[in-house]
């Protein structure tokens, strides 16, 4: 069958079984779209900003792991799409971003809407591709499918220059792939597996930390399993809340900066640690040289040999799939007679109770003023924990994670790695699209919601009912934290001045909008917007505490064991 | 610790760029890097002398071996091989200094490829050291231009770096 380029690209999504394409046309990808129109094997979600296009597709797959797909056009769609694109590398998201190039032959003119789109992207993509003929357009995109969802996945650049587009050559689309050079293990070695477990059985303080990895593989059943046969206990990052189940009696919480006492202090005094899809990263352990002087044996399971001994020295380093890695310690587990040091295990866990009796979570809320944790406390109740939450990045995103108890993997969805303000929204989007009957919140602050608030254009135009929950301090609040704490509460330029009256805002826009300024009118409203405007997109402007901070917190650079209560101000 | 490492990596514009990107972006360090085309063309061999603490030297072996185009990597310092580096060395060659510079090019083993009234151009090839001492020996101020490859290395024996 002879096609054109343009008509190529379309039949390989359709072959791809792409259900949604996030994007914004331009003119080097005009054949591209003159083909989508033609069609209706697949959608296309026409955002207001190529960012938001990478973030909604992102979030499709975070919500999902399917692969997100998007389109944009040479140029300005390229660099706007950059963040979103850094944002998914760093939290391994597998997605395909096919992005117009100028015609070949202007390559290197300086033509009009041209840049290095190989070179801008290079950095912050699992890999991409430049297509110089069209023979090669469909097994390149065969390929950048195959790359963004095997192994570690992350995202896949493909750059088709507008005259490829439209050259025409046979089709067929490649059933399957091998790459000499790209074949990721997932086959664990069996023998390392056999020392884990022979590790974890003699361990008398043994922990459980997982991260994103354990979503992004689907290996949450088989992590569930597993700690309940061991009874270890079980700490989540950022990226792996909902892997374990929150109201699970062995959750000891999220760790980290932002974690809670118990999972801090029992990860910084374990002696055996199994480190599963999870990378050690400083807003994790803090200080590396400060978590190695603790002595403890170290097993670390991932699926990219080089996160193993990346930041810390590991023991028993395993490679592989998580689900196979899992499911053997498992296999292995349940062929052999012993079982874990029963009392050395009720001595931790009685430990690890008296940590948890500090109630690091705690706060108080009065009458007049409404707290942001305690919004969140209400969310969770009102949505019966079943949400898919969003956030963007900052204080709001910290009392989301310690205060929405995930339960389900995939329902927390949020930039763990980059840390990109204005997530929320198209990430509210995707998840959406790839959950029509999902009920989607998105906890965001009054400054990052404005770093991507046209979305809420994209959001009317596919009646996307997603509830806003804006917590509204009028501060770039974990900025004004750092600077109160360490900055001799010098606030530079974190008062955000000028801000727009959100209600009405959002009904420009089209949607509900609703100010709610008392704590007794918290739950109420959420059960209003959640309710009765179930079919719509609710604004909710919650006005919140001006000087609340997020706790405990570890400052950068310290030490696990070295945290700031709030009981202790 | 000073490391060779061997690449042997797709063919593919844009490859060595994806290498040296990584280097910059990770912070390791390059002390020289050369890469052509192998006997087979569609893949290219590259040679990275670097170094670091074997975490360093771990992590880049690791990261390399993570870049789509790269087939293969091999750490050459790990066992007995072979370097050599080419050097071109311009030289002010007159007077007393004509004879001069003639007899330590013969000492190094080097070839005097171009001549003129008043240069020699001097092909020298060998280890990095030995091309270090040459330079070391000959007069410094009549040094005009000096030009090196980088390392390249090959394992002795049965070490064979293919795919």
């Amino acid at each position: 069958m002879q096609l054109t380029g343009a008509e190529i690209v379309v039949k390989c999504l359709q072959e791809e079984k792409v259900e949604y394409v996030f994007g914004y046309p331009g003119g080097s990808v005009l054949y591209i779209y003159d083909e989508f129109f033609k069609q209706d094997k697949f959608k296309h979600v026409l955002v207001r900003h190529e960012q938001a296009a990478v973030h909604a597709a992102d979030a499709y797959s975070r919500s999902s792991n399917k692969v997100g797909v998007c389109m944009v056009t040479s140029g300005p769609g390229v660099t706007n799409a950059v963040t979103g694109i850094a944002t998914a590398h760093m939290d391994s998201i597998p997605l395909v971003i096919i992005s117009g190039q100028v015609p070949t032959h202007y390559i290197g003119q300086d033509a009009f809407q041209e840049c290095d789109t190989v070179g801008i992207t290079r950095p912050c993509v699992k890999h991409n591709f430049l297509v110089k003929d069209v023979k090669d357009l469909a097994i390149t995109i065969k390929k950048a499918f195959y790359i963004a969802q095997s192994g570690r996945p992350g995202p896949v650049l493909v750059d088709i220059p507008k005259d490829i587009t439209t050259h025409v050559c046979e089709f067929e689309y490649p059933k399957t792939i091998t790459m000499r050079s790209y074949a990721p293990n997932v086959k664990c070695h069996s023998g390392q597996v056999r020392k884990a477990l022979q590790l974890m059985l003699e361990a008398k303080r043994p922990m459980l930390y997982t991260g994103g990895g354990v979503i992004l593989s689907d290996a949450s059943s088989q992590l569930v399993k597993l700690a309940h046969s061991l009874g270890f206990p079980v700490t989540n990052t950022l990226m792996g809340l909902g892997g374990y189940p929150a109201t699970d009696r062995q959750f000891v919480g999220m760790l980290g900066m932002h974690g809670t006492y118990e999972a801090n202090m029992a990860m910084h005094h374990c002696d055996v640690l199994v480190a599963i899809g999870a990378r050690f990263d400083d807003r994790v352990i803090g200080n590396p040289a400060d978590f190695g002087s603790v002595p403890r044996k170290i097993i670390h399971i991932d699926i990219d040999p080089s996160s193993i001994a990346k930041r810390v020295d590991v023991d028993v380093p395993i490679v592989g799939h998580l689900p196979e890695v899992l499911g053997e310690l498992q296999a292995l587990f349940d062929e052999q007679k012993s079982k874990p040091d029963a009392k050395a295990l009720a001595a931790w866990w009685k430990q690890i109770d008296a940590w948890r009796g500090k109630n690091s979570l705690k706060y108080k809320q009065g009458k007049e003023i409404i707290m942001p944790q305690y919004v969140i406390e209400k969310l969770y109740e009102v949505t019966g924990g079943d949400a898919f939450v969003t956030s963007d990045v900052g204080q709001h995103q910290m009392w989301a994670a310690q205060y929405y108890r995930f339960d389900k993997p995939r329902r927390w969805i949020n930039s763990g790695g980059l840390g990109t303000m204005g997530v929320g929204l198209p990430y509210a989007m995707g998840v959406r699209f790839a959950n029509p009957e999902a009920t989607v919140a998105c906890v965001t602050g009054e400054a990052s919601i404005q770093m991507n608030i046209q979305e809420l254009s994209t959001a009317k135009q596919f009646r996307l009912p997603i509830k806003i929950i804006n917590l509204n301090n009028r501060y770039l609040g974990m900025v004004r934290q750092w600077q109160q704490m360490f900055h001799g509460d010098r606030h530079a330029e974190s008062y955000v001045n000028a801000l727009p009256d959100f209600v009405k805002l959002a009904e420009a826009y089209g949607h509900v909008g609703m100010l709610i300024e008392r704590p007794a009118d918290v739950e109420p409203a959420l059960r209003e917007a959640f309710t009765k405007h179930k079919n719509d997109l609710v604004f909710m402007d919650f006005i919140t505490d001006q000087t609340a901070n997020v706790y405990p917190m570890i400052a950068a650079g310290k030490g696990l064991s070295d945290m700031i209560l709030a009981e202790d101000l | 610790m000073r490391h060779i490492i061997s690449i042997l990596l797709e063919n593919e514009a844009g490859a060595l760029s994806r290498v040296s990107g990584l280097f910059s972006a990770r912070a390791f360090n390059i002390e020289s890097l050369t890469v052509a085309a192998t006997e087979d063309p569609s893949l290219s061999r590259m040679t990275i002398v670097s170094s670091g603490s074997d975490s360093v030297i771990e992590q880049i072996t690791k990261q390399l071996n993570k870049l789509i185009d790269v087939v293969k990597v091999v750490d050459l310092s790990e066992a007995p091989h072979i370097e050599r580096e080419l050097m071109l060395v311009k030289v002010r060659a007159t007077g007393k200094d004509r004879e001069e510079m003639k007899r330590i090019a013969d000492i190094f083993r080097g070839r005097i490829v171009d001549v003129t009234e008043s240069s020699y151009v001097i092909e020298l090839t060998g280890d990095c050291s030995k091309l270090d001492a040459f330079l070391e020996v000959i007069e410094h101020s009549l040094v005009l231009e000096t030009v090196r490859t980088g390392v390249c290395g090959i394992g002795r024996g049965d070490r064979i770096l293919k795919v």
